[in-house]
Order: structure tokens, then sequence, then C-alpha cells
């Protein structure tokens, strides 16, 4: 043990963790374990969810809100009863504002698309503007510009500081009278900062603009209360939470759900069909036509019963201890830099970072050679490297089975990469 | 080790010592992008007639796309075009050949340093890093012969 690792406080006991995450005890390279340090692509999934998927197809298949017969009612009670888990998990007001997506970004471009047809008082046109972040993920960015160049709203941005923050110091020249929705990331996937909701919320109220918040690098990782954070919409992915992929989440405010005009149209969504016109179903089907991702949902469902049972904010805290001693431990490789906030605060367990003139994908494929698995690229927010002037980083990034030996075998791997190419 | 066979000494001989990098007059221009990792490379291509007077580049990338590049470089400058087509398709068929290709002496003979690269083949990730060069360089010719400026 190094000296670094004594002191650290708040861990979980991921012994017992990892025994429910089968993969994680996988080899590559001649017997080499892994080290999956890739969370913020996609998380791991334990035996619980596994299992539930198998029930469900094994049990209880059938097509959801149809059949009389038993699996059917089965089907359908599993199905919804993931909207509760999720509701709850979130602290919805009410399960019926909780939409079930294919992931983050169907969720995001539904909003898009949602504003995009809307009448008045919510509709975006030429008269008016859209707000996002240099930080985003492109699927926070690429919907807004789909939108802005189908409406001929203008698109604005908030920039990002050196040090890996949103600028915010021209708010009120971004967000104005026109602004009809203001749409950024809670935790940024590439540079791992936590943003502050509360001011960009609290300008965007004072001029009426709704606020969605992409919160696929928040969910997973910290307590998500969407009554505190007081946006209209929140969007977040399902694989990224020890689920299943194929599920995602839109959340949204039930008068805006009953207003807003539905986006696809199919079975599920309707009330009354006739060859003239339709009548639509109340939220949240209005918005999830054709048959859902069910299985995925019952998958999400078991995926939110794991990460309650072992609490949210013992897991932030447990990701908090292993970011701070990563940074810590991070900086001491020579010629690493850290892209993004350089220290613990306001951070998430995500930590992008360059070393020297070696490029990330070499960084990335000597990496594995040791059984580290790192993303390495853009990931997807190339605004962001273009604004650190770089092509690419390699980035590691934590969760709740994550340990710091995990952390110590990458800062030993990187070593090892300035060897091999120095 | 399998990583040796990807990141052969030739390979990283190029990458460190790259040959004909920066970017030169041209006959055309043009730039490719690798949107999985965000490598780059503008290059350009100067023909006299049939004859390749120049291949000239700059770029950022891994070690592979920058070696490739390189190698590129000192393999097709000085060549007929017909021969550097030759030249071309034998690297790309090394390339896709997921490692199963052996390269025979007659493929070395065409492919000289290039023949560094069968390791590569491996790694599906890296196959689009080696072939980044030699798909600008097959554009900006087509691009070069659309505007008539070879023979």
């Amino acid at each position: 043990m190094t000296d670094a690792r004594q002191g650290l406080t708040g861990l979980l006991d991921t012994e017992a963790i990892r025994k429910d995450f089968p993969i994680l005890d996988r080899t590559v390279h001649d017997g080499k374990k892994i080290v999956y340090l890739d969370s913020a692509a996609t998380s791991q999934k334990p035996r619980q969810v596994l299992d539930a998927l198998n029930e469900y197809y094994e049990r209880h298949n059938a097509n959801v809100h149809r059949g009389v017969y038993t699996i059917a009612e089965e089907a359908t009670a599993l199905y919804e009863g993931a909207r509760d888990k999720v509701a709850a998990f979130i602290n919805a007001p009410s399960r019926d504002e909780v939409i079930f997506t294919k992931n983050a970004s169907e969720s995001l471009n539904l909003v898009a698309n949602m504003l995009g047809w809307a009448d008045e008082p919510y509709r975006v046109d030429r008269e008016t503007e859209i707000v996002t972040t240099e930080m985003e993920h492109h699927s926070n960015i690429v919907p807004w510009q789909l939108l802005s160049q189908r409406t001929g709203a203008k698109l604005k941005w908030f920039g990002i500081t050196d040090d890996g923050r949103l600028d915010l110091s021209n708010i009120d020249e971004i967000i104005t009278e026109k602004t009809k929705i203001v749409s950024f990331t809670l935790v940024s996937n590439i540079l791992g900062t936590v943003n502050p909701v509360e001011q960009i919320i609290r300008r965007a109220q004072q001029v009426g603009a709704l606020v969605c918040i992409d919160a696929s690098q928040a969910a997973p990782h910290m307590v998500l209360d969407v009554q505190a954070l007081q946006a209209d919409f929140v969007a977040f992915t399902g694989h990224k939470m020890v689920g299943p992929t194929g599920i995602g989440v839109l959340w949204g405010r039930q008068e805006l759900l009953e207003d807003l005009p539905p986006f696809l149209g199919g079975g599920e969504m309707i009330e009354t069909v006739s060859m003239h016109s339709s009548t639509y179903a109340p939220a949240p089907h209005k918005f999830e036509a054709g048959t859902p991702p069910i299985a995925q949902a019952v998958g999400l469902g078991a995926a939110v019963d794991y990460l309650s049972a072992i609490g949210m904010e013992k897991i932030h805290q447990h990701e908090k201890a292993i970011t701070e001693y990563a940074v810590k431990r991070l900086l001491e490789v020579p010629d690493l830099r850290i892209i993004g906030p350089a220290t613990a605060e306001d951070r998430g367990a995500t930590i992008s970072f360059t070393l020297g003139d070696i490029h990330p994908h070499d960084v990335g494929q000597v990496l594995d050679e040791m059984g580290i698995a790192v993303r390495v690229g853009h990931h997807c927010a190339r605004p962001v490297c273009l604004r650190y002037g770089i092509p690419a980083t390699t980035r590691a990034s934590f969760y709740l089975y994550s340990t710091p030996a995990e952390v110590d075998a990458l800062v030993d791997g990187l070593e090892h990469v300035r060897n091999f190419f120095g | 080790m399998k990583l040796e066979s990807m990141y052969q000494e030739v390979i990283l001989d190029h990458y460190k010592h790259p040959h004909g990098r920066g970017l030169r007059d041209g006959d055309a221009e043009v730039h490719h992008v690798n949107p999985t990792c965000g490598d780059e490379i503008t290059l350009r291509v100067k023909y006299d007639g049939e004859t390749i007077a120049d291949v000239s580049y700059e770029g950022q990338g891994c070690s592979i796309s920058q070696a490739s590049a390189s190698v590129l470089n000192e393999l097709l400058v000085g060549k007929e075009l017909s021969q550097a087509q030759k030249i071309q398709d034998a690297f790309l068929e090394l390339m896709q050949s997921k490692g199963q290709l052996e390269p025979d002496d007659a493929m070395e003979e065409v492919l000289e340093d290039a023949v560094a690269f069968a390791g590569v083949s491996k790694y599906p990730a890296r196959v689009k890093c080696a072939l980044l060069s030699w798909m600008a360089w097959k554009d900006a010719t087509a691009k070069a012969l659309s505007e008539g400026k070879t023979a």
C-alpha cells in the first residue's frame, strides 16, 4: 500500500460489491485481470440485473398494455413497476412524469422535437434562442443544432474556463428574454466538472425559459432529486447506472408533458384513431410510441434497486474518495496534464488527461495490454478538445466497484507507457 | 508480447523521425479525419506527369497514423501512379487481413517498410489509423486527376 492510500475514508466494501459483477473477474491478454476504468462510457452490470433480464424473458415475456392473459399482465406490471422505481429514485412528484426512451440521446432529441412542434408559449422559432454549453456531449449539442437549423432559432452557448468550469460571467447576455430553452449537463462526461445548476436555473426562470438537464453522468453517481433541481426536463440513460443498454429516461414536469405535442406516432401513444385524425394517450404513454424496451426497463428497475440498496450518498462518497486519490496520484506522473478541474472539488469520478506528446490512442493501447480499460479519443465532446487545443484525451472513470488498487494499476501502467514511447 | 507485433521498431522509428512531414506545394489538397479518435491529416499531392513528385502532409494523430503517413511518403514519392496504386492496393489488403495474412516475399517487395503494419491489422480499432493517410492520398490523387493536373 502506498502512503497516499492511507487516510482514505468513505470507501465502500468493494470486495463484496465486486462479487456481484461477474465481468470484473475476467482476464485478458494471458491472464491479466481486467481493470475497468471506463464506467463513464458504460457501467458493468451486477448479477441482480442480469438475473432480472433472464427472469423476465424466461417467465413473463409478453407485450405490455394489451393482453388479458396472465403473463401479459405480469409483463405490464413489471414494466410499469420499473417506472415506479425510477420515479422514486429521482424523487419525481408523479410516476406519469417518467418517460422511457432508448437512451439519453433519444430523451434529449425528444425534448428538442417537442419544442420544435409546440404551439405558443413553448414554440421555438426564428424569433427565439436556444442555449447550451461548450462542455456538452454531442448528444446535447446536435439535437439543438438541428432544432436551430429547422426553426431558424439562434443557438448560443456558454464557454469553458481554463480550469474546466462553465464560464458564466456573461450569463445575462447568453440567457435573455428571447431564450426558450437552456440545456446543459449536470456533470461533464469529459472534464468531470459538476456544474452550478442553481445559478443557471435562477437566470432561466427570470426570463421564463425552460431548462433541460443532461444527467447521464450524474444519475449513476449521486442523489438525483428532480424536485430539488427545479429543472423542467431531466434526461439520463440506464446503461451507465448498472442497467442494460437500450433504456433511457426523460423526466418532464407534468403540465409540460400535457401541453407539449408528441414526437413519434404509433401504437401505444394513442387514445382513439380514425383515418382522419387521432387523439393521444396521456403522458407518459403519449411519448412512448410502439412496443417499448420492456426487458430493458425491467433491468433498469433492478439496477435502481441495486443502487438504492447500497445508497446513492454512499456511492457518491466512495467515488469522491477514489477521485481525490486518483487526482493526487495522477499528478505524480511526469508530463501528465489533467484536462478539467485539477482538484476533486465539484467534480465527478471522471478524469481526462494528456501524457506529454504521447497520443491517447497509444496510451490506451499499451494500457490494454496490461488489462487496463480506459477510453481514448474526444469522448463525443469534440468542442472541449478544440477549446483546449488537443486532439484527444485519455479518460479514466470510476464507479462503485472501483478501488484504490486500480488507481495504482493505472499509475503504474502510465509509467510503462512513458517508458515504451520514451 | 502481442504489443510489440503492433509497435514494430520500424513503426516507432517512422513515428519519431517522420519522412517528408510538412505541407509543400501541391496539385490537390484534402483533409481527412478519423471521427472516432480525432486523428486528422491534411495532405497534398504533386504530380510530374505520371510520376508522383511529392506527397506532403501535416496532421495530428497516434503513432500508427503518423508513422503510416511517413511510410507512405517514403514509398510513393518518385513512383509512377500505376505502381503507387498497386502499393496502395497491397497495403489495403494487408490492413484488412485481420492479422490472418502473413506477408510473403512478393508482398514485402511491394510494401517495403509498410509490411511492418501487418501486426496492426489484428487491432480493428487501429486499422483506420493506419489507413488514414492512404485514404487521403487516394482522394487527393483522384482530385488532382479530375482537375487534369496529371498527364
